[in-house]
């Protein structure tokens, strides 16, 4: 058993995944593949939110990933950052959304 | 940033069977990633062959008035090869009697050979199709010697090439040199006033981008999309066609993979990335590279690594169409470079 968690090879592997379920395997890759396609969105404005969201999930295997993937389609580094912004806006955002219920809880409560 | 070539820093790295013993050992060695030999054999793409001769490439010299951090001719002002008069007058007659529709001048600064002009103007008159010349742009605003290139440019009908890593200014400077990115814009936009890269204008203006890091280029239609927005939107700039262009691990390029511990993963990526279909239509397939001292190769990389062509005619002056034509060209595991993604070439994508 290896002594981490995460090992940067396994990246290469993603795709192994399939072998033990190739029917649920192929039908993910066939629908990631589509996702990231050019739509009413270009694959550039999708590699960016692709980006923050990795962040937000902290997927090291997806930010190693989605930063290359920024440099190849030339997004400067500028960009990334402002996108990791975005995500951690709502991220914290959601906390302190949450300060609602919180009040509300105590105003219910106190006399 | 560097300022000196390795030639002159004396690096290990200069020495081309350096770098092709790197190139053969470590993990295609060992088998954990397959030498190109045997990846284009998995589709019967081997030996590769040489088809009928359209791009006739030759480079004037390896003098650069930049030293840029990815330059496979580990060119540099302090290179001091460069093509003669003599060599000129051999490639000429050559050119006159080629069918190749393309002929097209590189370096270094080609701009910097002092018989440069001379060449360009004996070689426009032999008619070829289409005569590139590929320069470096900061070379026009470098002296003012080099100021009238784009007229001279314009009066001899030749199709401008030009480098271009980035419409920003921090990844520019970053790979070609602090000032490279306002001289260039400086000079494009020179060369837009005479008409060159303008809607509809004859004069073609081509940039060439080449990832500034160990990645691949992006897909060429859209970086062409996004250089196109933002060059017009800031500079007013205007273009033709923009190739992308994979850095190959040879060289200063190398050099920087080996010093920067990506060497590895830039070498997965390439394999990870191959092609067939790019196979058949790598630049070696249709392109003859001439040194700067008349020696033929398969290509500019080939002569970075002095690789020279399998065939009975190895020098300019004893060139001979059809005993070229049907050569196997020479390969090592650079040549995953050209084969990874939709391919790459002087010309951009091949697939």
């Amino acid at each position: 058993m290896q002594k981490t968690y995460y090992d940067p090879a396994d990246l290469k592997k993603f795709g192994k995944i399939s072998e033990w379920n190739q029917e649920l395997g192929d039908k993910f890759f066939e629908y990631y593949g589509k996702v990231f396609e050019e739509g009413a969105l270009t694959a550039r404005e999708k590699s960016l939110i692709a980006l923050a969201v990795s962040h937000t999930e902290q997927c090291p295997y997806c930010i190693d990933a989605y930063t290359k993937d920024g440099l190849q389609r030339g997004i400067t580094k500028e960009e990334m950052m402002e996108a990791l912004h975005v995500g951690a806006a709502i991220k914290s955002g959601a906390t302190l959304v949450h300060g609602v219920q919180m009040m509300n809880k105590v105003n219910k409560l106190e006399m | 940033m560097a300022t000196k070539s390795l030639h002159k820093r004396e690096s290990d790295l200069a020495n081309s069977n350096r770098q092709l013993e790197i190139l053969s050992n470590g993990i295609f060695q060992n088998g954990e990633l397959p030498t190109f030999k045997n990846k284009i054999a998995e589709t019967n793409q081997f030996p590769l062959k040489a088809k009928k001769l359209e791009i006739l490439q030759i480079n004037v010299g390896y003098m650069c008035n930049q030293v840029c951090e990815h330059c496979h001719v580990d060119a540099g002002p302090d290179r001091k090869e460069i093509m003669t008069r003599e060599t000129m007058q051999q490639c000429l007659d050559v050119i006159k009697n080629t069918g190749a529709h393309t002929l097209d001048l590189t370096g270094g600064a080609p701009e910097m050979n002092p018989n440069f002009r001379w060449f360009v103007e004996e070689a426009s008159k032999a008619g070829i199709k289409d005569f590139i010349v590929r320069s470096n742009l900061t070379i026009i605003r470098a002296n003012k010697k080099y100021y009238d290139l784009p007229e001279f440019f314009k009066k001899h009908n030749v199709h401008v090439v030009s480098s271009m890593p980035h419409w920003t200014r921090g990844k520019t400077d970053k790979q070609r040199g602090d000032g490279v990115f306002d001289k260039s814009i400086k000079a494009l936009q020179e060369l837009n006033a005479v008409g060159y890269g303008m809607p509809e204008s004859n004069l073609r203006l081509d940039l060439v981008y080449n990832p500034s890091g160990a990645f691949l280029p992006g897909d060429q239609a859209s970086m062409e999309k996004d250089f196109k927005k933002a060059l017009k939107e800031d500079f007013n700039i205007r273009f033709h066609n923009l190739f992308a262009i994979t850095n190959l691990p040879i060289s200063r390029f190398l050099d920087y993979l080996i010093a920067s511990e990506n060497y590895e993963d830039y070498m997965y990526s390439l394999v990870e990335a191959y092609n067939p279909a790019a196979v058949g239509n790598v630049m070696c397939t249709n392109t003859l590279s001439v040194s700067w001292d008349g020696y033929l190769f398969d290509c500019d990389f080939n002569q970075m690594l002095e690789l020279p062509v399998n065939s009975k005619v190895k020098h300019i002056s004893e060139y001979n169409e059809a005993q070229l034509e049907g050569r196997n060209i020479v390969i090592s595991q650079h040549c995953y470079g050209c084969t990874a993604g939709a391919g790459s070439s002087c010309q951009g994508v091949v697939a």
